[in-house]
């Protein structure tokens, strides 16, 4: 049965990273075909959320892996609607895994697709990233939690998809009010339908396998687990195929696509990213898979992440291929204060095993 | 449930912590150990640990939430 499980997971990795290489062929920007953080923001930036005009766009992938999640949640009997495990320090721990990922140009699982790409500026990324899991996994056997979940009412678990099934109709009815990038990352997307069902079947996937970039790490390195993490090289191989294939390989620092070459701020804004998503459990993209599968908890997290990426673009905290912006520098570093103090403070007494 | 099983609770608890619950609770004492989750990420996440370690895992619904019998 172990075996069985790895085996999914390994089909599940190298179907992501082809999906993703097949969105960039259809119109995605590059080494984007799938960025959750990179998505959120255009989703805030289509909702008007922000005014920076060339990341606006309300984006189906994101809508799709949360209902994908919920479809493959109900169908395997998994949903359940579970909340109250501090909402309102997830909210501000998803603000920051934002600042964080837009300071470096996306989440980890863009950084793996980054990786792919040939953009070694994601390497160091990376290194930042495992940096940031290891203060995570520090505080997490100091007793680090945020407390435990309750049961909450269906409808509760639910309201995230429901919001996101609002977004699809919003997307596709296009009033006014929304806006949609004419040039620039926002302006480049694969067809709706496309981009919609790539993100359910992902979503589906992701949901049955647990995949997460932060749990490939964590899992790792504190229980000499690494079944998570074979979805990571998984995405990692098959993308690096791919984009070798489509001509979409270069090796370098340099002009990489939606990316920026100072080191030590890639590297900082993953740490902060890979620190706060340990404390939450999840990375992004685990994130809108447990919101989609009744955690309202990751629900609230997904939303602090939207209202995170505003942030970031109201008060130019994200970087652009120009590189970081000395605001989203001051954030970055608030950040990992902020998170740091947020761990220290949610450090529980160890409670001995009860005895019945 | 027999007297000398020692029980860790982790219902309500988000993972990777019913596992180093689990991990902690079997490197204080070796024996048997019950685990009671409330949720089948963490039942995967407890039998894969286990397994791993080579122990041997027995997983009961106790209604909405699951007992593992650990060694």
């Amino acid at each position: 049965m172990k075996n069985k499980k790895t085996l999914w997971m390994l089909l599940t990795g190298l179907l992501i990273g082809a999906i993703a290489v097949v969105l960039v062929a259809f119109g995605n920007p590059k080494n984007m075909g799938f960025c959750i953080a990179c998505f959120i923001r255009d989703t805030a930036g289509g909702l008007g959320m922000h005014r920076a005009a060339i990341v606006q766009y309300i984006r189906p992938e994101i809508i799709g892996l949360v209902l994908g999640a919920l479809i493959m949640a109900v169908a395997s009997k998994e949903f359940r609607a579970q909340g109250g495990s501090s909402p309102v320090t997830r909210f501000v721990l998803g603000m920051f895994v934002m600042v964080g990922a837009l300071m470096f140009l996306g989440c980890p699982l863009r950084m793996v697709l980054r990786i792919a790409g040939g953009d070694l500026n994601a390497v160091v990324g990376l290194v930042g990233f495992v940096g940031g899991i290891l203060l995570g996994i520090l505080c997490l056997n100091k007793g680090f939690s945020l407390r435990r979940t309750y049961e909450q009412s269906p409808l509760e678990g639910g309201m995230i998809s429901v919001v996101h099934v609002v977004f699809l109709v919003l997307l596709v009815a296009a009033p006014s009010f929304i806006l949609f990038s004419t040039e620039g990352p926002g302006s480049m997307h694969a067809p709706i339908a496309l981009s919609l069902v790539a993100g359910l079947v992902v979503g589906a996937l992701a949901q049955k396998t647990r995949l997460c970039m932060v749990g490939g790490i964590r899992d790792a390195v504190l229980f000499r687990d690494f079944y998570l993490l074979w979805g990571f090289i998984a995405i990692l191989v098959a993308a690096l195929i791919g984009n070798l294939v489509t001509g979409n390989f270069t090796l370098s620092f340099a002009g990489q696509p939606v990316a920026h070459t100072d080191g030590l701020w890639n590297a900082l804004g993953m740490v902060l990213t890979g620190f706060a998503s340990v404390l939450l459990g999840g990375c992004p993209l685990r994130q809108l898979i447990l919101a989609g599968s009744g955690n309202s908890d990751s629900a609230v997290t997904v939303l602090g992440m939207l209202v995170g990426a505003a942030v970031c673009h109201n008060f130019s905290l994200a970087s652009s291929a120009d590189g970081p912006t000395a605001n989203g520098k001051i954030a970055v570093i608030v950040g990992l204060v902020v998170v740091a103090a947020i761990a220290l403070l949610n450090i529980q007494k160890q409670r001995k095993t009860g005895k019945n | 449930m027999a007297e000398n099983n020692r029980v860790v609770d982790a219902r309500g608890r988000s993972c990777p912590e019913p596992v180093l619950m689990t991990k902690k609770a079997l490197a204080q004492q070796s024996g048997r150990l019950q685990v009671l989750v409330d949720n089948q990420v963490a039942v995967d996440n407890i039998t894969r640990f286990a397994q791993n370690k080579g122990l041997a895992v027995r997983v009961e619904n106790k209604g909405s939430d699951f007992q593992l019998t650990i060694g």
